[in-house]
């Protein structure tokens, strides 16, 4: 593994995230996930937007791109239409994504181009120090919702599908093999391929929660996670109250740059 | 067969671009600008050139930095609302340093406004728009023939300097039809000093270049370096260190102000003798031209001083053609943007006067005649 580490990060550890936060787990993931592909790491860009987890590019030995909040998915989509040979990763937590990148998303879920998007959902805006997202679950407190939020979340996974990704996937940080695997694939995957990856924040969402204790929050996704195989096999009353990791849908992508590369040769006369 | 053609200003700038070797367009489409992302998409693609319609302006600043990163050419087109939606994504490539070109058809605001009409009201937007301390270049042609040209120049001073170059166009310009033909102007196209040493020894954000300007890596080049919005140190990493925010933020200021002798263009029209000065840009320096030949038959000493280049402000090339007037007249399409800029640097005993109009029409040559005998 330390191997691993000298190949794919900086060096320029220790990373500013708190003790007990599941990012470092999502960025070993990726390491380890790029270490099985050995791709050319001149030829992989990381675009990442505003708040804890986007912090990571900072750390990646490749291309780095690190933006504005919410706006990752645009300039990636810039670098790829740019130079659709290169490998792009997108870093983006929930209230990056979700809420100001919301129709960012939406829209790179609807072009289904040929890049991997990693969500750090957390639950939480952490590096404002906790307020909540548009993925807190409905009823969880927060420094904005000291009572409790009467705010619905939503199933980004749900709205990825139905946006047009090719590729949809759930991971957890507590099934961190499964994590890696799932960034392999989704990575492999010829079109847009989105991994929502519960993550935790003891800090800024467990401590307001009753759940202070990082294991505990590990513990809790290794008690409430249901494989999607199993899933299936479950009653929707069963199946409610749990989180369905592995690989939630998956088809064949139109991926919009090979159907652009496809115009430009027809419109340059090499195919009629 | 003359290649002498009609053209209109919108279409000259897309011509422009494609001279420039401008090789990627992201935009939104809003009325005055739509034709630019039209006729983008129409050559664009022939050409193996990237054309991307985005959901909305920020994504497509998003988009044409990220392609500029790989090291392309990128630019969009957009109008006030559009522009005013930019604004972050602008900061965000002035910290960054990286080359891109934004077009701005400007229409009178503020917010929807009047969307078919003429304005100048985004001079301030353009130079003050985004937060912090920064400097941008701001170019305004007064004709199609010379908005494919600035269209060019526009590119060439965004890879020069490593700086977002923004296009004013006013409405009047963006669809005006006239005379084009660009057959034997030969083009000087710039492109941005790329690094050539081991990727080890690769500073991305160098401050001792003796031009201020850090060499660019193209993401893919092997550099693997890091590009951050936050204020950042030589190499490109976040700092909070006080001598090195300070050294980053004024680099990036100085690098234009520093070269506006290089940057700023002028044109200068029966100034020698010159009495009442005129100082107009965009399609009422075409107003402000009628206006000196009319006068000059009249007898009265006025003359045209017509920036080209918006920002960097040419403080002392202005206050040195105000000095010595009985009176100088700013006229423009907004409530005296440009103007204030003029007081500013003007003499203490050189009055200097604002001839506005925001109702979406054209400044016209009686008005300025008019003014000009209002003040002698």
């Amino acid at each position: 593994m330390k191997e691993i580490y000298k190949e794919y990060f900086r060096g320029n550890l220790p990373h500013i995230w708190c003790s007990g936060c599941g990012n470092g787990i999502v960025m070993s993931a990726w390491a380890r996930a790029m270490d099985q592909l050995q791709l050319d790491k001149n030829q992989c860009v990381g675009v990442s937007g505003i708040g804890c987890s986007s912090r990571i590019t900072g750390y990646l030995d490749i291309n780095t791109l690190h933006t504005a909040h919410g706006r990752a998915l645009p300039f990636a989509t810039g670098v790829k239409m740019a130079k659709p040979e290169m490998h792009v990763f997108v870093f983006s937590g929930d209230g990056d994504c979700a809420a100001i990148g919301g129709n960012h998303f939406i829209h790179a879920c609807r072009r289904d181009m040929d890049m991997t998007l990693i969500v750090f959902n957390n639950h939480i805006y952490g590096m404002t120090g906790g307020q909540f997202s548009p993925l807190t679950p409905f009823g969880k407190k927060s420094t904005t919702s000291p009572y409790g939020t009467v705010d619905p979340d939503f199933d980004l996974c749900k709205l990825a599908i139905g946006a047009g990704a090719s590729f949809v996937a759930r991971g957890d940080i507590f099934h961190a093999k499964q994590l890696t695997d799932l960034i392999v694939e989704a990575h492999n995957h010829p079109g847009f391929a989105v991994i929502e990856v519960m993550a935790t924040c003891p800090i800024s969402y467990g401590r307001h929660n009753k759940i202070p204790k990082p294991a505990d929050m590990v513990n809790y996704l290794k008690e409430n996670t249901v494989s999607k195989v199993r899933a299936d096999k479950m009653t929707p009353e069963e199946v409610a109250d749990k989180i369905v990791v592995g690989i939630l849908h998956q088809h064949e992508p139109l991926e919009y740059t090979k159907e652009y590369a496809k115009l430009v040769k027809r419109l340059q006369g090499g195919e009629k | 067969m003359s290649k002498v053609r009609l053209v209109q200003g919108n279409e000259a700038c897309a011509l422009g671009a494609i001279a420039a070797k401008a090789t990627f367009y992201a935009g939104y489409p809003i009325t005055p600008s739509t034709e630019v992302a039209e006729y983008m998409s129409t050559m664009l693609p022939p050409r193996g050139g990237k054309f991307l319609q985005m959901e909305d302006e920020i994504a497509s600043m998003g988009a044409i930095i990220g392609a500029a990163c790989t090291g392309l050419k990128a630019f969009t087109a957009t109008s006030g609302p559009g522009f005013s939606l930019m604004q972050e994504l602008l900061g965000y490539a002035v910290i960054t340093e990286v080359p891109i070109v934004i077009v701005d058809v400007q229409r009178p605001g503020p917010s929807t406004g009047l969307p078919t009409l003429s304005a100048q009201g985004d001079i301030q937007q353009a130079r003050f728009g985004t937060h912090g301390d920064h400097s941008v270049i701001a170019l305004a042609p007064s004709s199609v023939m010379e908005t494919y040209f600035e269209t060019i120049n526009a590119f060439n001073l965004a890879e020069k300097y490593r700086n977002p170059v923004v296009l004013l166009l006013d409405e009047e310009i963006g669809h005006l039809r006239e005379r084009f033909d660009v057959e034997d102007e030969a083009v000087e196209i710039i492109d941005r000093k790329r690094p050539t040493c081991p990727p080890q020894e690769y500073i991305p954000y160098d401050n001792n270049e003796p031009d201020g300007v850090p060499l660019m890596a193209d993401f893919g080049a092997g550099y693997r370096y890091h590009v951050t919005g936050l204020t950042h140190n030589e190499k490109g990493f976040y700092t909070s260190k006080l001598p090195e925010v300070d050294a980053s933020i004024r680099r990036l200021t100085s690098k234009i102000e520093d070269h506006v002798n290089e940057i700023a263009t002028f044109e200068e029209i029966e100034l020698e003798d010159c009495e009442v000065l005129l100082i107009a840009y965009g399609s009422v320096a075409r107003s402000a031209q009628e206006a000196v030949m009319e006068l000059r038959e009249q007898g009265v000493k006025v003359g045209l001083l017509r920036p080209i280049t918006i920002w960097p402000f040419h403080d002392q090339r202005i206050k040195a053609a105000c000095t010595g007037k009985k009176a100088v007249i700013v006229p423009e399409m907004n409530l005296g943007q440009y103007a204030r800029e003029v007081e500013r640097v003007a003499p203490a005993d050189t009055p200097v006067c604002t001839l506005t109009r925001v109702d979406g029409e054209m400044i016209e040559p009686a008005q300025i005649v008019a003014k000009v005998k209002e003040v002698l």
